[in-house]
């Protein structure tokens, strides 16, 4: 399980409790005092919590506080609200929230963040209350205003109807006085057998925008009076900028400025392409700091050498120690993960203008609030200053739950006058992101006389994430994000995970990776079931399904995928199936990925079946794009994904040197949904993990070698 | 001396460097925004917009060579019988996630469409390799361009 099964489980579910109550008895009316989301607001809107405005005319409003990044979050936040409200969704309208998260934050995170595929889990219920509230308040103002029974009155695509007499009054003409009504305290939620929406192929709300090119990005937000800045950031981490020959850049055409910075400069000029060019023309002398000699070797020299380091228990149960003496045969064997950069379409950009008493930001982020404080902190100003405008996300994956982007943008903004757009180049993107650090599994694992384990012990290797980005996730030494999913799925009597913590070098900004702790240890978790399958000398679908039996709904899914992808039927030489399980965000998902290993060792990744129990899937539409989404991202890593340091600093900077999956090489998926009526669980990583298990169990299968290291090495595949 | 730029069939005067990439031009100095930026180098294709129907990256062509084409920016393909074919069956095939290369997804395969109105799987292959998505929409960009491919008019 991931940290938000622990987090559902524990103290956060208290906080979750009181933000539900919040939502569904909150206040009225949005206090003058308070920062308005984006649209004006009329006095005589009805706005019976923070997540609905209907105003007398016009559209209904339904203020997002999700952040949306292509994984379908407007549609879904707003397909519960409108499920409840009974409205059709081409009558809401969309809007992002602002930054404020003593309104706006995530019922699990605790924070207005949009991560770790928690979005609609910890708003599937808020959100429907907060449509049904207003709904109800909507009846209660039309039963008065016709003085009948709120009984003989429903709500109606929009409108509150009276059956008996033929009236109805369209929801904006009831704002005002729903508005000067108490809010319920208590209302009925619809059961699934009267759903409208949910769980229909309810086409996105985003989308016509972004066919049309009118969709507004952070890089499209032009406000009055911009000018354009082009970076460099001190190569090394932890670098500085020791001089800089301006004279050149300051002749070319369109530069205004250069700010220079600590640790970075910056070419202001009236658009990207003057400053660019000026950027270009610089002679910039750097100080390459305490990092200055370190290179991939000696990071990866350091990581092995902690494998021996003291660890604390994440998991443990049974007794590992007196089970490995008992064991029959075994193996312990070693996983490693690269350094990867998350690579979003959009490169890193933000847009500040920065006054003496006051600050607005323009950002595609998620964590709006985050974005606001540093700011703030920034100019030196109260956060009740700063205001962050929303954007749509040209993909997050994890990058924009940090706000180091923004931190620099503001600091260049502090020196220009006016708003500036600070536009990172791809390979300032690729070389200052957030990384997923490197990562290493031991896995040691002994099997009984009847082939299957009788003790698992998994050591993980890795930064703690959570101990710097959301320390409620970091208990006595032990990250929930690193060890998530790490104690398996696998009914193994003795069981112990062990968690050393090593840190990427001071400077180097880690962070969350699409997929995050399930991502990292899916590989070891997966591949040492097949390795002990083919230990114990059997299928490694039946071996998993024996181990399995107590867990039906991820059983369900092996046996689903298992089918679809014709498991057990013979192929040609060269081509073989391999699979992976995930339980994780909760929801759970099974892979069976078909590869061709050719005479000259060259690997085609021909299909991918997927099969996933998400629970009640609100857009199934949208699920599938997710599961797709994910599995082609984490197909990209496999492949291709490993960023390696030299002198310091992070070598590759772009698609030339750094590829990512293209077309061309993207095998068909199939995703088969199953349905549920349980809550709905999490899809945006939920692909991700599976990939590279699936895809180095198949090439075993292919060829009998078995690859741990990732990406996988295509020479390693020659001969085979 | 100014650059005289004809983009989606309006004129403009743009004051900047000849070899100024047309993107940043149509982007910050004429303000359409529907072009985005992704690499710099020509490997991505976000930056796709069409000079006389050609597809070109923008952010590698310099703004004195697109002087004398018909620019057109995604904001202006839907006027075409051939962009708006293109674009509904992106939204019917629900192609589209993040959104941010999809504008320059959408031009190419439009311009892919115009030279070959039946392209094969290979044909597809060869002419989107050049535009990354990141998201991982590429079977629905296949399905999306097969569509708008059984319509042709």
């Amino acid at each position: 399980m991931g940290i938000v099964q622990t987090a559902l489980s524990g103290e956060i579910s208290r906080r979750s409790f009181l933000i539900s109550a919040t939502l569904a008895g909150g206040s009225l009316l949005i206090g003058s005092r308070i920062i308005q989301p984006a649209a004006a607001q009329s006095q005589d809107s009805f706005a019976p919590n923070p997540f609905i405005r209907i105003p007398p005319s016009g559209k209904i409003e339904v203020v997002v506080p999700s952040a949306e990044m292509g994984q379908g979050v407007y549609t879904g936040i707003a397909t519960l609200v409108a499920e409840e409200l009974e409205v059709p969704l081409d009558q809401v309208q969309v809007v992002a929230a602002p930054a404020d998260p003593l309104r706006y934050a995530h019922p699990v995170l605790g924070d207005q963040l949009t991560g770790g595929s928690v979005t609609i889990r910890g708003f599937w219920e808020p959100m429907r209350r907060a449509g049904a509230t207003a709904r109800t308040m909507l009846v209660s103002a039309a039963a008065r205003e016709w003085s009948v029974p709120e009984a003989s009155c429903r709500a109606e695509s929009g409108n509150v109807v009276h059956a008996e007499s033929g009236r109805r009054l369209a929801y904006g003409a009831l704002a005002a006085k729903a508005a000067g009504l108490p809010v319920p305290e208590n209302v009925a939620l619809k059961p699934a057998s009267e759903f409208k929406l949910i769980g229909k192929d309810v086409p996105r709300v985003d989308t016509p925008a972004k066919v049309n090119g009118t969709a507004k990005f952070g890089l499209d937000a032009h406000p009055a009076g911009v000018k354009f800045a082009a970076i460099a950031i001190s190569p090394a981490f932890g670098g500085t900028l020791k001089d800089v020959d301006d004279s050149e850049a300051l002749r070319i055409k369109g530069v205004r400025q250069i700010v220079k910075l600590s640790d970075a400069v910056a070419v202001v000029a009236d658009h990207t392409g003057a400053a660019r060019k000026g950027l270009a023309a610089l002679k910039i002398t750097w100080d390459p700091g305490p990092n200055g000699d370190l290179n991939s070797e000696e990071l990866e020299r350091r990581i092995e050498a902690a494998v021996a380091g003291e660890a604390v228990v994440a998991h443990n149960s049974g007794d590992v120690t007196a089970a490995e003496a008992t064991g029959a045969k075994g193996f312990d064997v070693v996983y490693r993960m690269p350094i990867l950069a998350h690579t979003t379409m959009e490169p890193m950009n933000c847009t500040v203008h920065a006054r003496p008493d006051s600050c607005d930001v323009w950002v595609g982020t998620q964590a709006a609030g985050r974005a606001r404080k540093t700011a703030a902190e920034v100019l030196g100003l109260p956060v009740e200053k700063v205001m962050v405008h929303n954007h749509l996300i040209g993909g997050g994956f994890g990058r924009r739950l940090d706000i180091d982007g923004i931190t620099m943008a503001t600091r260049v903004a502090q020196h220009v006058q006016g708003p500036v757009q600070v536009v990172w180049s791809r390979e300032e993107d690729i070389r200052h992101d957030s990384y997923r650090y490197l990562n290493l599994s031991r896995l040691s694992v002994k099997l009984g006389a009847d082939g299957m384990p009788v003790s698992w012990r998994h050591r993980i290797v890795g930064p703690a994430i959570m101990a710097r980005f959301l320390p409620i996730f970091f208990k006595d030494g032990v990250d929930f994000d690193i060890t998530g999913g790490a104690e398996s799925p696998y009914a193994i009597a003795n069981k112990r995970v062990e968690y050393v913590r090593h840190e990427a070098p001071e400077g180097m900004l880690t962070g969350n990776w699409r997929g995050v702790g399930p991502n990292r240890n899916a590989p070891a978790i997966e591949g040492g079931i097949d390795e002990a399958a083919h230990l114990a000398g059997r299928d490694p679908v039946d071996y998993r399904r024996q181990l399995l039996a107590g867990n039906p709904r991820l059983l369900a899914v092996l046996n689903l995928a298992a089918e679809r992808a014709g498991w057990g039927t013979p192929l040609d030489r060269g081509r073989a199936l391999g699979v992976a399980v995930l339980p994780d965000f909760g929801s759970f998902a099974a892979l069976v990925a078909q590869i061709h290993v050719d005479r000259n060792g060259a690997l085609k990744v021909e299909r991918l079946v997927c099969a996933a129990d998400c629970g009640i899937a609100i857009n199934p539409t949208v699920l599938e794009q997710q599961i797709e989404s994910g599995l082609i991202y984490g197909l990209s890593a496999v492949l291709y994904g490993r960023l390696t340091m030299k002198n310091g600093a992070i070598v590759e900077g772009n698609f030339d040197d750094s590829p990512v999956l293209r077309i061309n090489e993207c095998p068909p998926i199939e995703v088969h949904l199953v349905p549920s009526t349980e809550s709905p669980g999490g899809v945006g990583e939920l692909g991700t993990p599976l990939v590279a298990p699936a895809l180095a169990n198949a090439i075993f299968a292919a060829t009998g070698k078995r690859l741990r290291d990732l990406p996988i090495d295509g020479s390693a595949l020659r001969g085979a | 001396m100014p650059y005289a730029l004809n983009v989606n069939g309006k004129s403009y005067s743009v004051d900047v460097d000849g070899d100024i990439p047309l993107l940043w031009v149509v982007r910050d100095v004429i303000g359409l925004t529907g072009t985005k930026f992704g690499c710099g180098i020509a490997m991505c294709g976000a930056c796709t917009v069409h000079l006389s129907g050609q597809a070109v990256r923008s952010c590698i062509t310099p703004v004195e060579d697109a002087a004398n084409f018909d620019i057109t920016t995604i904001e202006a393909l839907g006027d075409a019988e051939l962009g708006a074919r293109v674009q509904k069956a992106w939204l019917e095939e629900e192609v589209v996630q993040c959104g941010y290369c999809q504008s320059g997804q959408i031009m190419s395969a439009a311009a892919l469409l115009a030279l070959n109105s039946k392209p094969t799987d290979e044909d597809i292959d060869s002419v989107m390799a050049g535009n990354i998505c990141r998201c991982g929409t590429y079977p629905r960009i296949r399905s999306a361009i097969k569509l708008a491919s059984s319509r042709e008019g």
